[in-house]
């Protein structure tokens, strides 16, 4: 009941997980995500610029492994192929670290997820060792399926990546939850802070989200924002909310020495 | 002289040199790179033994901000 979340064996205090995207700038990414208080970030594996200045910080100085459990994701790839050169080459990058994102997009227009081809990379990357935590469709049943397959931690969207649309569909998390043992994280929708409180009160094991802070007005605000919206959503599951009583009214406060009017 | 294909981009070197002698002349030596010739691996401890091939096809690639 403390609330940790564990994934593959290792335990995290904060349930919010964070991208490092779309940042005005490095100090705004380190600002923001110190805010969050997550422990768990996101990063994505692009080719080397040429002629890019070699005196420039890189990421992972601003954002060390040291520091934070870092998670490379396969953003922007649309075949299973493409997704696991890309982890084999982020775990070259570093150092042997295992602990992945997998996604597999099905179309630039939606970023929806591609189960067939998310299935057939989770199945190679369990295979070569690697702890795949996956993006996915809200769909029970793949979920299930990733699941048996060995994948450590289910992500179904809320809605589209970028979209901040919130938790459009209760319903289907709710399912998924029901199904699968691993943690379900909530991975792309989330709009604000009420989204991501909402997602926890469902009973999902955490959040992650990168555009609802970058693309806030105040980001490094909104990551408080929201490392208090998680928090809250937790501990609100954890209590047990009150029964919904349709059409029935009940007093807060006692019905009876109440003052009445003595006219006659 | 041999053309190796870097990040999508054909480059030509009058001879061939290490894959540690490439990544200097890139400015990424001491960089968190890593590193795929021809769709396989290389193990950063192997740069230094390794020589570019003519066709060869080379990601070299780093760490950035992503969701």
């Amino acid at each position: 009941m403390n609330g940790k979340l564990n994934i593959a064996g290792k335990s995290y205090s904060s349930r919010l997980l964070v991208g490092t995207g779309k940042y005005k700038d490095f100090a705004e990414t380190k600002t923001a995500i110190e805010a969050s208080g997550a422990e768990i970030i996101t990063i994505a594996i692009r080719r080397s610029n040429i002629g890019q200045n070699p005196n420039e910080p890189s990421l992972l100085e601003i954002l060390p492994p040291s520091k934070y459990t870092l998670l490379p994701n396969t953003a922007g790839c649309y075949t299973a192929e493409d997704a696991v050169r890309t982890l084999r080459l982020a775990r070259e990058l570093l150092d042997g670290h295992s602990l992945v994102k997998l996604e597999v997009l099905g179309d630039p227009q939606s970023l929806y997820p591609n189960v067939i081809e998310t299935i057939a990379a989770a199945k190679t990357l369990v295979a070569e060792g690697f702890q795949v935590m996956v993006y996915t469709s809200d769909d029970p049943i793949v979920a299930k399926q990733l699941e048996d397959i060995g994948c450590v931690a289910i992500m179904p969207l809320a809605s589209l990546i970028g979209s901040g649309m919130g938790i459009l569909n209760p319903w289907n998390l709710q399912l998924i939850m029901e199904r699968v043992q691993v943690p379900v994280i909530v991975d792309a929708g989330v709009g604000t802070a009420s989204d991501a409180a909402i997602a926890m009160e469902l009973g999902c094991h955490g959040v992650l989200m990168n555009t609802a802070i970058a693309a806030a007005q105040n980001p490094v605000l909104m990551a408080s924002a929201m490392k208090k919206g998680v928090e809250a959503g937790r501990e609100a599951f954890l209590a047990g909310r009150m029964p919904k009583k349709l059409y029935s009214a009940s007093p807060s406060s006692p019905t009876a020495g109440i003052i009445t009017s003595t006219r006659s | 002289m041999i053309t190796v294909i870097i990040n999508g981009t054909a480059r030509q070197f009058q001879h061939s040199i290490s894959l540690a002698s490439l990544v200097e002349e890139m400015g990424l030596t001491g960089k968190r790179i890593a590193l795929e010739r021809n769709g396989e691996i290389v193990p950063r401890s192997t740069f230094n033994a390794q020589q570019l091939s003519e066709g060869d096809k080379i990601e070299i690639v780093v760490a950035v901000g992503g969701g």
